[in-house]
């Protein structure tokens, strides 16, 4: 494991030196878990015989299948305290790796080497019944866990306090919210004392101030030089916890690195394929005397489809006449996927005059910014239209192509500008 | 549980104190994985049989009444034809008391087996979900039966008090009747809810098959009743043997037991034979089956 240098890169020196430290203490740690070419089919008969009679009528038949790979000579080593992160989209064989290390499927092929005592769950509330009470629910939930039924019930109060659920210890889990039997069974899994723990996205439920305290016991089991697995969707919480993660995609391993370069690789994978060319775009406008032909993102003179935040954005849109315009007006409007404008630009406001254009005339127009948006997939619609009043659009291909905003850190405000601070007094 | 578990000493500066680790390894192709130890075996089952009984009687007014009830109802029809109608009992000593014990070892039998089957595919989630030995299901499901034989057993034994019938030190056979009729029924569980995964048909072939085993066993009339020339064979069933000693030992102590009506001394040990045969057999295709239960469900 090589020092990753774009993990600390942006962050304070401080963070850096201890960051730093960890990772030079990581690496030379012995491994907690290893997987050595390990590899998993799964066998999806065509038709599935699962009745005597079809099998005694078609003895001579066999049955054909379609072999899913589901891990395909998966190598992985996972340092002793690594806070490990698993990314990919649906069905690339994260939750299978996961089942996989907990010996819940058995690999086809290859070896798997777990160094301490594992939590042999890869879901909270497992074993949860809506028709008990919370109070039988975190025992069940406990000795499922590991726990005996005495340490479950000694370490009752500690797990429903950590919960906050005090008052609605006797109330039925089909009453609970599904937010709170998240935290039922974060709260129950945080009390098993395991050397390695498996983790498939916990926290999609649950309020901020739960979340918060789930990050504040991420931490705590960070310093108690616990061994993470982590199956997740939300670069977020891979970049701010994960050590190292690895890219999965159909079964095998894409990538592994620092957090930052996973995340941006997951999000260049995950939203390439979103990213539409326009096809099926909304087009307002008559399209008589000009038409916009493409829209792009660039950096450094680069098309590009994601930028990080800070990064220089440039919003290129190409135009061609069929007839005569007098100053026309070339915008660009940035929303996100739900429609709320962030940002407008145009020719007019900037007074920059675009003269009379004929017929045959092309030409390309770059609207530049450091780009201050927060993570998040935005759209872009190009526009052409006459001078004068705004409602003579030539040209408007609504969402004709995106861009993936990446940040860092994420201060929940919807635009993250660069800023300086000043005190006085 | 087998499994490849070896201890080893801990390399490098983050060796534990006591110099030794856990070491798992899952190889393709071998036996072995997480270890989990009897002891949490146990304890999970005994939790899944307590929240199973528990949720059994989730809503209803009455609760543990109708554990009593739905036995005791079938048997007092069965009592009234058979004695009223047929006069089965004017043969018979303590048939009322025999026919009790009958229907209710065989019901306890017969939910092993039938709640067994489809067991492992209801649990599906928590299979799916965590790692434990899938056994584990089977045998919660019969703890599950024995605290409801349990709860049963002493609403018998009040009956028969009542008809006069005092205790005796050969009483104490029937805990070792019960423990072989257990180990039958989970036999045979065990080899049905493995099956089960694979092949939809065991539930409509279980069914029919208990029907069977209802009629072929002395439930509603003894043993004795069979024609001589048939006995041998009619006994090798574990659970005509099973009845017929406990009609000796507990009902009537001038009826045959199993070692005279099978007529020489080492006959009993075919129905034996058969019990832990059927016992060895549902464990080991319950074993061949584990390791893919999961990804079968």
């Amino acid at each position: 494991m090589a020092v990753h240098p774009d993990t600390v890169s942006g962050m304070p020196v401080l963070a850096e030196s201890g960051a730093e430290l960890r990772r030079a203490r990581l690496a030379t740690a012995s491994p907690a878990v290893r997987m050595e070419h390990v590899a998993k089919t799964f066998r999806l008969p065509h038709q599935r015989y699962s009745t005597l009679k079809e099998r005694a009528l078609h003895p001579w038949r066999s049955t054909t299948y379609n072999e899913l790979k589901a891990l395909r000579d998966v190598h992985l080593d996972i340092s002793r305290g690594e806070f490990f992160g698993i990314v990919g989209r649906n069905g690339s064989g994260k939750s299978t790796l996961l089942k996989v290390l907990a010996g819940i499927y058995r690999p086809d092929a290859g070896r798997v080497e777990i160094r301490g005592r594992l939590s042999p769950f890869i879901e909270l509330g497992v074993g949860f019944n809506p028709d008990l009470t919370a109070r039988d629910n975190i025992t069940i939930n406990a000795v499922m866990m590991g726990l005996s039924r005495r340490e479950a019930r000694a370490r009752f109060d500690s797990i429903i306090a950590f919960a906050e659920l005090e008052e609605f210890v006797d109330l039925k889990l089909k009453n609970y919210s599904s937010g709170m039997a998240v935290r039922l069974g974060f709260s129950t899994a945080i009390q098993i004392d395991s050397d390695v723990l498996l983790v498939d996205e916990v926290l999609a439920v649950g309020d901020a101030a739960f979340q918060q305290k789930c990050f504040e016991e991420f931490t705590r089991l960070k310093a108690a030089e616990k061994t993470i697995v982590f199956v997740t969707h939300d670069m977020l919480a891979v970049e701010r916890f994960c050590d190292r993660a690895m890219l999965v995609e159909r079964g095998e391993v894409l990538e592994i690195g620092g957090p930052r370069a996973i995340a941006r690789a997951y999000n260049e994978l995950n939203f390439g394929r979103l990213l539409h060319d326009g096809a099926d775009d909304q087009r307002f406008g008559d399209q008589g005397v000009a038409e916009i032909v493409e829209a792009w993102f660039e950096h450094d003179g680069q098309r590009v489809k994601q930028l990080e935040r800070g990064q220089r954005m440039e919003i290129a849109v190409s135009v061609r006449f069929h007839g005569e315009v007098d100053s026309p007006i070339v915008g660009a409007t940035l929303r996100n996927e739900i429609g709320h404008t962030y940002f407008v630009a145009s020719t007019e406001f900037q007074g920059v005059h675009l003269g009379r254009r004929v017929a045959g005339d092309e030409l390309v127009v770059r609207f530049g910014l450091d780009t201050p948006f927060a993570t998040s997939q935005y759209l872009l619609t190009p526009s052409i239209a006459r001078a004068g009043s705004g409602a003579n659009a030539i040209d408007l291909r609504e969402d004709l192509t995106s861009i993936y905003i990446h940040a860092t850190q994420n201060t929940g405000g919807l635009v993250e500008p660069e800023y300086d601070i000043e005190v006085t007094g | 549980m087998a499994s490849t578990l070896m201890q080893e000493p801990s390399p490098g500066p983050d060796a534990v104190a006591d110099g030794a680790e856990l070491v798992t390894i899952i190889e393709a192709g071998r036996r072995g994985g997480h270890d989990v130890g009897l002891r949490r075996s146990t304890t999970l089952a005994w939790t899944l049989a307590l929240t199973d009984w528990k949720l059994r009687f989730y809503g209803s007014a009455l609760g543990g009444v109708w554990t009593l009830a739905r036995p005791f109802a079938f048997f007092g029809v069965v009592y009234v034809v058979f004695t009223d109608i047929i006069g089965l009992d004017e043969n018979i000593k303590n048939y009322g008391v025999y026919i009790l014990f009958g229907m209710v070892l065989f019901q306890f039998f017969a939910e092993i087996a039938g709640n067994s089957v489809q067991s492992l595919v209801t649990r599906e989630n928590l299979l799916r979900k965590m790692y434990f030995p899938p056994l584990v299901i089977p045998m919660a499901v019969g703890i599950t039966a024995l605290l409801n034989l349990g709860m049963t057993l002493v609403a018998v034994f009040i009956f028969v008090l009542a008809n006069g019938i005092y205790p005796q030190w050969a009483w104490l056979e029937l805990p070792v009747i019960i423990l072989l009729l257990t180990v039958f029924a989970l036999g045979v569980g065990m080899l049905l809810s493995s099956l089960y995964v694979r092949y939809r048909d065991i539930q409509p072939i279980w069914e029919v098959t208990a029907q069977l085993l209802f009629y072929a066993s002395p439930v509603l009339y003894v043993a004795t009743f069979v024609p001589e020339s048939y006995q041998r064979i009619y006994l090798c069933n574990p659970l005509a043997a099973l009845l017929t000693q406990l009609r000796h030992a507990l009902v009537d102590p001038t009826a045959p037991s199993i070692t005279r009506a099978m007529g020489a001394d080492l006959r009993p040990l075919i129905p034996l034979a058969i019990i832990l045969g059927t016992f060895a057999l549902g464990y080991w295709v319950f074993r061949r089956e584990s390791p893919r239960i999961a990804e079968n469900l």
